[in-house]
C-alpha cells in the first residue's frame, strides 16, 4: 500500500495538467462563437484572429476565457465531464436493481433483475463494449502467447529456426497493423469466419512478439553447467526443457506477458477502427470521431486504459505469487 | 624442451590403503577408469590448444583420486573426458571397460561441480529426486534414495527446505547427495569445494571421507589445494599446463583414518612437499 501516494500524486498531476489545458484548446472555437454572438473581441475580423498567436488572443480577451470551460462540444473535454459520461454509461444505466435469488429465472443464472443487468446488456454501455473487445483480446493474447512459446522453443532447438525464424518475427512488427488488419478481416470473412477470429487473430499479431524475444532469452538461461549436468544423467531433449529450461525461464515469460497483453488490446481495439465494427471500445472512438462527440472518445479511450492497468496488474499479481513459490522473486 | 609426462602407476602397493573393501573379496585391483595415451585438441580462433596431451592414467576401484595444478592444465578437462562431457581426439579412454558415452548411459557415475546448482523451484528432496524423475525410478524408490542418500550426507530433516533456506555448505552436500542418489559406483568432483570458506571446507572435506570409506566409491576429486589434495587422496595426480599433463603420480602412504589433525604431521607435509615438487617440476609456477 506503500505506492498509493505516489500513484496519487501523479494521477492529480496529470488531472491537472488536463484541467489546465481545456482553456487554451477550446479558446478558439469559444473566441470564434463570440464573435458570431456580436462581443467585441481583439482582433475583430475571424481572419485577424487566425493570424494571431493562441497566447496573444488569451491575454487580449479574458473575458472569453470562462466561456472556453463552458463549451458544449468541446475539442478537449474536461476530465469532470468524461468521468460523468463513464460513470452514465456503467453503472448509471443500472434500474430497479433487485436479487430475485438463484435461478428465478431459467434464462439468467445470475438471479439479478433485468434492471441490474442492463449495464452488461446495454448498448450505450461501456462495459458491454469493453467486453466485446477484452474477449477477443483474451483470446488474441492466449493465441500469440502459445505460438510466441512454441516458436522460442522451435528457436532454442533447430538450428534452421533459429537461423531463420528470428528475422521474419522482427518484419512482421514492421508492418503496420492499421495496414493489414482490414485484409485480415476480409480474407478471413471471403472464408466465412466471422466474429470474435479475426480480431483475436490481430491482437495475436502484436501480442506473440513480446513472448517470443523474452522466451528465447529466457529458455538460453540455464547456464553450461546446468545443462552439463542434465547430459550427465542423458537426460532427453523433452526432459532438459520440461524440468530446467521452461522453469527457468519464467521470469522472462511474465515480463512478456505483461507487454503482450497491453499489445493485444492495442491490437483488438485498432483491429476495430478500419472494419466497421459495430461493437467493442474501438467502434466507440471510431463512432465518437464521426458524430464529433470527444467526451465519449475520451471515455472510451479511459476505459481501455482501465482494462490495460487491469489485465498487466492481473498478470503482476499471478506473477508474484508463483514466482515467490519458486524462490525466484526479484 | 618440456619434460616427458610421467606414466601413472596404476596399482597401489599396500592394500591396506584400499578403505571400505567388503572383507574376504579381493576387488582391490579393478581397474575402473583407464587412459591410454589420451589426447585432446582444442581448436580455436587463435590456433589450436593441447589441452590434454599423452595422459596415461589408470584408476582402481575404491581409490580416491585427486588431480592437482595450475589453470589449464587440463585436470578439469580431463574429468569431463570421463564424464563424455568433452570427446578426446586422439587415445584410448575407457570406464568400467566402456567408453565414456555408454558407461555415461549406464550411470556410472555422478558428477558434482563447483557450484551446487540446485533447483530454486526444487525443495532440496525434489532436487535430489529430478536424476531419478530422469531415469525413471518409480515414486516410491524415489522417496526411499532421497531418504538414504539425505541421511549420508548429514541432511535429514531438510527435504522440504529449499535451496535458499540452506547455507553454501548445505547446498554443496545436496548435491553431493544428488549424484549419490543413482548410486553410481564412481563420483566424479570437479572443485566441489572452491567456492566454500576454509573452515566449511574441513568439515566437508572430512565427511567426505567418511561417505567414501561407507560406500567404496571410486572418486576422482579435481582441487587446486595443496593441503585438501594430500588430505584426502590415496593417489594425487599432479598436472602442468601447456601442453596440459600429467607431472607426477604420488600414492599417499598416509593412513586410511585421518582426523583434520593428520595434516600437522610430517608424514603429511612430505607428501605436500612431494605435490609442490611436483608442481614445480611442471613448470606450473612459472607464472
Amino acid at each position: 500500500m506503500r505506492n498509493v501516494l505516489p500513484v496519487l500524486t501523479v494521477v492529480a498531476a496529470i488531472l491537472g495538467i488536463w484541467y489546465l489545458a481545456v482553456g487554451p484548446m477550446n479558446f478558439r472555437l469559444a473566441l470564434d462563437a463570440a464573435t458570431r454572438g456580436g462581443d467585441t473581441v481583439t482582433p475583430a475580423s475571424v481572419a485577424e484572429q487566425g493570424q494571431t498567436g493562441l497566447i496573444r488572443l488569451m491575454l487580449d480577451n479574458p473575458d472569453v476565457i470562462p466561456a472556453a470551460y463552458a463549451f458544449e462540444r468541446p475539442r478537449l473535454p474536461q476530465p469532470q465531464h468524461v468521468a460523468v459520461e463513464i460513470y452514465q454509461s456503467t453503472f448509471g444505466l443500472i434500474r430497479r436493481c433487485e436479487w430475485q435469488g438463484w435461478g428465478a429465472d431459467s434464462d439468467n443464472w445470475t438471479g439479478l433483475s433485468d434492471g441490474c443487468l442492463r449495464v452488461i446488456e446495454n448498448r450505450r454501455s461501456l462495459i458491454f463494449h469493453a467486453w466485446k473487445t477484452l474477449a477477443p483480446t483474451l483470446l488474441g493474447f492466449a493465441i500469440g502467447t502459445g505460438l510466441g512459446i512454441l516458436l522460442a522453443v522451435g528457436i532454442v532447438y533447430n538450428r534452421a529456426m533459429d537461423l531463420s525464424v528470428m528475422p521474419w518475427a522482427i518484419a512482421s512488427q514492421t508492418i503496420p497493423i492499421l495496414a493489414i488488419a482490414p485484409m485480415i478481416i476480409v480474407v478471413m470473412n471471403a472464408m466465412g469466419i466471422q466474429g470474435l477470429l479475426p480480431k483475436s487473430l490481430i491482437s495475436s499479431y502484436l501480442s506473440f512478439f513480446p513472448v517470443v524475444v523474452g522466451m528465447v532469452k529466457g529458455l538460453r538461461r540455464p547456464s553450461q553447467m546446468e545443462l552439463d549436468l542434465l547430459h550427465t544423467w542423458s537426460a532427453s531433449g523433452p526432459q532438459e526443457l520440461w524440468k530446467l529450461r521452461l522453469p527457468s525461464s519464467l521470469p522472462y515469460l511474465f515480463a512478456s506477458l505483461k507487454i503482450g497483453v497491453a499489445a493485444a488490446l492495442v491490437g483488438t481495439i485498432v483491429a476495430e477502427l478500419p472494419t466497421g465494427a459495430r461493437f467493442g471500445l474501438g467502434a466507440r472512438l471510431l463512432s465518437g470521431s464521426y458524430y464529433g462527440q470527444t467526451v465519449q472518445i475520451w471515455a472510451a479511450l479511459l476505459v481501455a486504459a482501465i482494462c490495460a492497468a487491469l489485465l498487466v496488474g492481473a498478470i503482476g499479481a499471478v506473477q508474484r505469487r508463483m514466482l515467490t513459490r519458486m524462490g525466484m522473486a526479484q | 624442451m618440456l619434460p616427458r609426462p610421467c606414466a601413472g602407476v596404476a596399482h597401489s602397493e599396500d592394500p591396506g590403503l584400499e578403505p571400505g573393501q567388503p572383507k574376504g573379496k579381493n576387488l582391490g585391483q579393478e581397474t575402473v577408469i583407464k587412459a591410454d595415451l589420451l589426447n585432446l585438441v582444442f581448436q580455436t580462433n587463435d590456433g589450436p590448444i593441447h589441452a590434454l596431451k599423452d595422459v596415461d592414467l589408470e584408476i582402481d576401484k575404491g581409490e580416491f583420486v585427486s588431480f592437482i595444478g595450475p589453470s589449464g592444465c587440463g585436470k578439469t578437462t580431463f574429468l569431463r573426458c570421463i564424464a563424455a562431457l568433452e570427446q578426446p581426439t586422439g587415445g584410448s579412454l575407457t570406464v568400467n571397460g566402456m567408453s565414456p558415452d555408454e558407461a555415461r548411459r549406464n550411470r556410472a557415475y555422478g558428477y558434482v561441480f563447483q557450484a551446487a546448482g540446485l533447483y530454486p523451484w526444487r525443495t532440496i528432496a525434489g532436487n535430489i529426486k529430478l536424476p531419478l524423475e530422469i531415469m525413471g525410478f518409480d515414486r516410491h524408490e524415489q522417496e526411499k534414495r532421497v531418504k538414504n542418500v539425505l541421511h549420508m550426507v548429514d541432511l535429514e530433516g531438510f527435504g522440504n527446505q529449499h535451496p535458499w533456506q540452506l547455507s553454501g555448505g548445505m547446498q554443496q552436500r545436496a548435491s553431493i547427495a544428488r549424484a549419490l542418489a543413482f548410486d553410481a559406483d564412481i563420483l566424479l568432483m570437479d572443485e566441489p569445494f572452491g567456492a566454500l570458506d576454509e573452515i566449511v571446507r574441513d568439515h566437508l572435506n572430512e565427511q567426505l571421507l567418511k561417505l567414501w570409506a561407507r560406500t567404496n566409491k571410486t572418486i576422482a576429486f579435481v582441487t587446486h589445494s595443496i593441503p585438501e589434495a594430500v588430505y584426502l587422496s590415496t593417489k594425487i595426480v599432479v598436472m602442468s599446463p601447456r601442453p596440459g599433463r600429467i607431472a607426477d603420480v604420488i600414492d599417499s602412504p598416509l593412513p586410511v583414518e585421518r582426523p583434520l589433525d593428520i595434516r600437522d604431521t610430517s608424514a603429511f607435509l612430505e607428501v605436500a612437499h612431494r605435490v609442490r615438487e611436483g608442481l614445480r617440476a611442471g613448470h606450473a609456477y612459472d607464472e
